[in-house]
């Protein structure tokens, strides 16, 4: 039998996002929690250029960046596709994919600054929001995926979940349900999915750690 | 399977021209229709409503956005000839990865080295080199990172040399001297047709540099 190992770091969006595919095509692996701040020489081994989690090793090779593991994963066991076959309906996943990535960063930006540079990275949140509500669910889907969930729901995962936490020890507002009802829905639905329902992380363990995070952050800034 | 296809791009953009050579390298006929920037097409800002960018290649009346996305999506519809994504599935892993890379790291860089001075100029300079460096140790022995044949993570990466003499007048340095195999394999990708006829000259680009430094204010 293959041997796969996951390279993860609760609470990564970007590790789940690979934990969430393995569970959905029901995929057996090995997880192994990395410590980032004392990375193993076996992490730096897998991934020297960017030293990173997620890393999925298959048989002893390694693949990195989470987009490109979630598309190996649905290339070698296409059992639940998670992206559609047609090469025009795969192209427009792939797009809100690659927005979901190049745009899931101001996020994690949102508790890791503050001042100008924490307001630049909301308005960015905003504008996302504004993007996916007014132009990704359009046609009431349930899904991104339609009726199931596919590779750009999961892509999305940080609005779903990562971002709530953040907004509730920042203070910030930028998702209000009223505001974005497309996106609100999406939500519920999405977190209702029971693979993702039973594999979501503890909101008042992330909020702890993530403040922490923050706290250690600006204080290293500011000495 | 051919039917109508139109690609919107502006002549400068090193993303556009990835779609250039992949069509090219497939000998698919196509429109090329020259965006202005500064006044975007009605069409261009209806086929792509998030971001109003170029390049957009719409087949078919329908529209597929991102440069990345275009070549593979060229790629799939166009799969019978000159094949440019791996077939194994690992290797196209890799191909991805190093495309990513490419993206995260080689406009940004280049944009910093002619647009800055200074600290900050040195920095994007020398994180640019390394940067080449690592693509380099990728391309190892191979005549092409796609093997013996133009592939993925080439016609994502061959166009920035276009910028390159803008990048080195900018930043006073030689590309070549540090990183003589980058330039080797780039001449080797200039005598396929498929490249030289989709890129522009260096030096025009230079030359459309020296005015957005102007239009910018930049010393």
């Amino acid at each position: 039998m293959a041997v796969l190992k996951l390279f993860g770091a609760w609470p990564s969006p970007y590790v789940f996002r690979v934990i969430w595919a393995l569970k959905l095509k029901g995929i057996p692996y090995e997880y192994i929690e990395e410590d980032l701040s004392n990375k193993s020489p076996l992490l730096l081994q897998y991934n020297p250029i960017h030293k990173k989690v997620p890393v999925l090793v298959h048989d002893g090779k390694p693949i990195c960046e989470s987009t490109v593991i979630l598309r190996y994963i649905d290339e070698i066991w296409p059992q639940n596709p998670l992206l559609p076959t047609d090469p025009h309906e795969r192209a427009v996943a792939l797009f809100w994919i690659k927005f979901a990535d190049d745009k899931s960063p101001f996020i994690s930006k949102l508790y890791r600054t503050d001042g100008e540079e924490q307001q630049v990275a909301a308005k960015e949140c905003f504008e996302m929001l504004e993007a996916v509500e007014g132009h990704a669910l359009v046609g009431g889907k349930k899904f991104f995926g339609g009726d199931e969930i596919n590779m750009v729901d999961i892509a999305f995962c940080s609005v779903a979940h990562w971002l709530g936490v953040i907004e509730g020890f920042t203070g910030l507002k930028i998702f209000e349900p009223h505001k974005f009802p497309r996106l609100n829905s999406w939500i519920q639905n999405f977190k209702s999915v029971p693979v993702i329902k039973d594999n979501l992380p503890d909101t008042d363990k992330m909020s702890a750690v993530l403040k922490r995070r923050r706290e250690m952050l600006l204080a290293s800034k500011s000495s | 399977m051919a039917g109508e296809l139109v690609l919107l791009d502006f002549w400068p953009s090193p993303f556009g021209m990835r779609s250039r050579i992949a069509l090219a390298e497939k000998g698919i006929p196509y429109e090329y229709r020259e965006e202005d920037l500064r006044n975007k097409s009605d069409l261009l800002l209806q086929m792509n409503p998030v971001h109003k960018k170029i390049p957009v290649l719409i087949h078919n009346g329908k529209p597929v956005c991102e440069s990345v996305i275009q070549v593979q999506y060229i790629d799939e519809v166009w799969h019978d000839k000159a094949p440019l994504i791996p077939s194994d599935p690992y290797q196209r892993a890799v191909a991805r990865f190093w495309v990513d890379f490419v993206d995260k790291k080689i406009y940004d860089l280049g944009s910093k080295i002619w647009k800055t001075k200074g600290e900050e100029q040195a920095n994007a300079k020398k994180e640019f080199i390394e940067c080449l460096k690592l693509l380099e140790g990728e391309l190892g022995d191979k005549t092409y990172f796609g093997g013996e044949s133009l592939g993925y993570v080439d016609v994502a990466l061959v166009p920035f040399y276009t910028w390159f003499y803008a990048y080195e007048k900018c930043g006073d340095f030689s590309i070549e001297a540090e990183c003589p195999k980058m330039i080797a394999w780039v001449k080797r990708c200039m005598q396929k047709e498929s490249v030289a006829k989709s890129l522009p000259e260096q030096e025009k680009v230079y030359e459309f540099v020296l005015q957005l430094k102007k239009l910018f204010g930049i010393e």
